[in-house]
């Protein structure tokens, strides 16, 4: 076998061994029991006390909501004043300038919502003050709510009759002091040892070998680069993302970004197993995870590594498979490996460029943000899950003419009613999206604006619609990747992917903390022999159908215009 | 939502100063250990920083090995890859131009023994690596060049080959700036 198979396989295998033991803590932190990380309480209680937060206090699922929206409302405000201003701020040492108000908008939200579209360059766009006290800081505490959202699913999901979910502020620093910051830790020192660079000095200027005048962008990457990946975040430090030789200097470096970008969605999967004591559930709902990264995941690699047709044709060598847009060094094994991973879980970090894929690699990955939930983000994937499982209970429950009941609850009209809104929202939000842009592009190429909708697309034909396509999946799915080609950074793009983002976060995280909220509220009913059984092979390919079908049936059209279209062109 | 404002701001100013000041501050102090001292390594020549180790760079003279196609030219002011579709027709005829241009300074070598990487642009625009295929078809040009012999250059070559990690996992490489400066010194 190929050694750049090898590698791939591998490092799934690595994330697994990583992920279950990292799930097993997750749970216990959130318990309550005893972990290794419990030198950290004085200092959490110390948090408490100076933010006036009485960490005792439990709240039901309306009140989490409220202070998850508030605490989100400052940072944004927050964000915003900084980007518009950092050009006259301090740690500017390129002098970069100061972001428009429309880029600064869709810049504060695409990080407050753990999404990291970028429709700037980290080398001149933003500077280390905006990088490390805005964008960093939002990686950190954007995952943390997620995480603290997903945990309320948690609490309303053990089973008994309850109002009481836990305290917001409390599953959110606990996420950060005892999940996050220590294992970036780890994984920016990984980093910064194999050459990526954590010092706060500003570009240098070199001469080369042969004799050409060059900069070279550096900064405090590597922290940056840790929460990136850890926090499902995705947004790069320099333009190029981790195909940057100083963001992702080698082979090994690629593993450990690939390992820490997915260890917390699939180890979320696993601590609810041993959270609500269900290990069962857990392994079904990895086994039916797992099943849908597959599905996308073995038709990319085969694509990419079988090379371009295009290509091809001009009569060279593709040993390995496509290379415009990807690095020697990680080969375009790992880059199809990446390109499934960052766009299943919502990193929308990137180690080779989308755009340049072959049509049949950049479908699957437009499927993976269009399902959105195969490990998903950083809690939010498996708060989508939810939405398609208690979809899934309902159809089930229909065929076989049962009550619809997870877990000993009753799923009724308002918790469908909720589910369906949610599960219609995300094709919604992209399918009017792309309607739009593919408007102007079609009928007013050259209305007057300051970058002209014919000046959009840097791909003619069925490619160009599919970068329009792209870039409302991604906005929407909060991921962030992008077919990089779309000329974004005006106020159309910025304005209409910021409204998307922002919906397609909060929306998602409402509904279905509103139902566990409803759910954990209901009385309890027993198991008997007439329940439903959500554990088993039989339901967990229900739900994956479930999935599959809505997916196909809302987005079939789209992607015939886009990636089928431009398959049956090439080949 | 009043009652959360308070301590949500509060809240927030703490994990500044933990996750945006104590944190990168920690990380930028332990990594003055690492190579480079955290502000990417560099190479030297003769005490002259020639560049940086993991920086690809332009070479177009004929008696260095080149390295991959730069949508940004190799200015690591910024970084970009072509983000050219495959079927775009105006790329493919980018793709035709570099082989013919390729051909022409390569006397000797076979359109199929060109490896795709040579004629397509890298994914950050500074690729520092090509795989020794792409650096054993130069041999012939540089070696009539430089006049040397060319299995001195092939021996150069394996030398310079970095083998995937751990020996079993990802591609083999070269890093096209240490092999330049390593080609000149030989003599």
């Amino acid at each position: 076998m190929n050694t750049e198979l090898i590698g791939i396989i591998v490092t799934f295998l690595l994330t697994l061994l990583v992920a279950i033991p990292l799930g097993k803590y997750i749970s216990k932190v959130f318990k309550g029991e005893r972990t290794i990380t419990d030198f950290m309480n004085p200092f959490e209680r110390f948090i408490f006390r100076i933010c006036s937060i009485d960490p005792n206090k439990e709240m039901n699922w309306k009140e989490h909501l409220v202070a998850l929206l508030s605490i989100n409302m400052i940072w944004f405000v927050y964000a915003f004043v900084i980007l518009i201003t950092q050009g006259s701020l301090f740690l500017n040492p390129d002098g970069n300038p100061s972001q428009t108000p429309d880029l600064a908008f869709n810049t504060a939200i695409s990080f407050l919502v753990n999404c990291n579209l970028q429709h700037y360059s980290g080398e001149s766009g933003a500077t280390y003050l905006s990088q490390l006290a805005v964008l960093a800081f939002l990686q950190f505490v954007s995952a943390a709510t997620g995480i603290a959202a997903v945990l309320v699913l948690f609490r309303a999901l053990v089973n008994k009759t309850t109002t009481q979910l836990g305290n917001f502020f409390v599953f959110f620093t606990k996420t950060v002091t005892r999940v996050l910051l220590p294992i970036c830790i780890i994984i920016a020192l990984l980093l910064s040892f194999n050459g990526t660079p954590a010092s706060f000095d500003g570009k240098d200027s070199i001469v080369t070998l042969q004799g050409d005048s060059v900069q070279v962008s550096r900064g405090p990457a590597a922290g940056f680069i840790a929460i990136k990946h850890l926090g499902t975040n995705g947004g790069g430090w320099f333009g190029a993302n981790s195909s940057h030789p100083l963001e992702n200097p080698n082979y090994f470096t690629n593993m450990v970004e690939m390992i820490a970008q997915v260890i917390i969605p699939i180890a979320l999967v696993f601590a609810l197993g041993f959270f609500i004591n269900r290990r069962k559930l857990a392994y079904t709902i990895f086994g039916v995870m797992t099943l849908g990264m597959l599905t996308l995941m073995i038709p990319t690699v085969i694509s990419e590594v079988q090379g371009n047709p295009a290509i091809a044709q001009l009569g060279v060598e593709q040993a390995t498979g496509t290379m415009e847009g990807k690095e020697v060094r990680l080969g375009p094994t790992a880059s199809a490996y990446w390109s499934i991973v960052t766009t299943i879980i919502s990193t929308g970090s990137v180690n080779s460029m989308h755009d340049s894929s072959t049509p049949m690699a950049g479908m699957m990955q437009l499927l993976g943000m269009m399902t959105n939930c195969f490990y998903g983000g950083k809690g939010v994937g498996l708060l989508n899950y939810f939405i398609f499982l208690i979809i899934a209970v309902f159809i089930s429950g229909l065929m076989v003419g049962r009550t619809p009941e997870f877990l000993g609850k009753k799923i009724e009209a308002r918790e469908m009613k909720i589910a369906s809104l949610i599960a219609l929202l995300h094709p919604f939000l992209v399918l009017a999206g792309t309607a739009l842009s593919s408007y102007f592009v079609a009928h007013h190429p050259d209305i007057d604006w300051a970058v002209k909708p014919a000046n959009w697309l840097n791909n003619p034909g069925n490619h160009g619609f599919s970068e329009m396509l792209y870039e409302y999946t991604s906005a929407s799915a909060n991921n962030g990747s992008g077919f990089e080609g779309l000329g974004d950074n005006n106020i159309f793009w910025n304005v209409t992917t910021g409204i998307v983002m922002i919906l397609g976060r909060f929306l998602p995280i409402i509904g279905p903390v509103a139902i566990a909220g409803l759910l954990a509220g209901k009385k309890f009913i027993p198991e008997s022999a007439g329940t439903l059984k959500t554990d088993t092979a039989t339901f967990g390919i229900m739900t994956y159908a479930v999935i599959m079908i809505i997916a196909a049936l809302a987005f079939f059209p789209a992607l015939t215009l886009g990636p089928i279209a431009e398959y049956f062109n090439l080949y | 939502m009043k009652k959360y404002l308070l301590p949500g701001l509060k809240l927030t100013i703490v994990m500044i100063i933990l996750c945006a000041v104590l944190y990168p501050l920690l990380i930028a102090g332990v990594s003055k250990l690492a190579p480079g001292q955290g502000k990417g390594e560099t190479i030297s020549v003769n005490g002259k920083v020639v560049g940086y180790a993991n920086i690809g760079q332009k070479f177009t003279d004929d008696k260095y090995f080149w390295g991959r196609p730069s949508a940004v030219d190799y200015n690591a002011a910024g970084s970009a890859g072509s983000n050219k579709g495959p079927s775009n027709a105006d790329y493919l005829q980018v793709v035709k131009d570099r082989i013919d241009s390729f051909l022409v300074h390569n006397p000797g070598v076979k359109k199929e023994q060109i490896p795709a990487e040579m004629v397509t642009a890298s994914g950050s625009g500074l690729d520092p690596d090509i795989s020794p295929a792409s650096a054993k078809i130069q041999t012939k040009r540089i070696a009539s060049i430089r006049n040397i012999d060319e299995l001195k250059l092939l021996n150069l070559i394996d030398q310079h080959t970095e083998s995937p990690l751990a020996g079993m996992l990802g591609p083999s490489k070269i890093n096209v700036l240490k092999l330049n400066i390593a080609l000149d010194d030989l003599k």
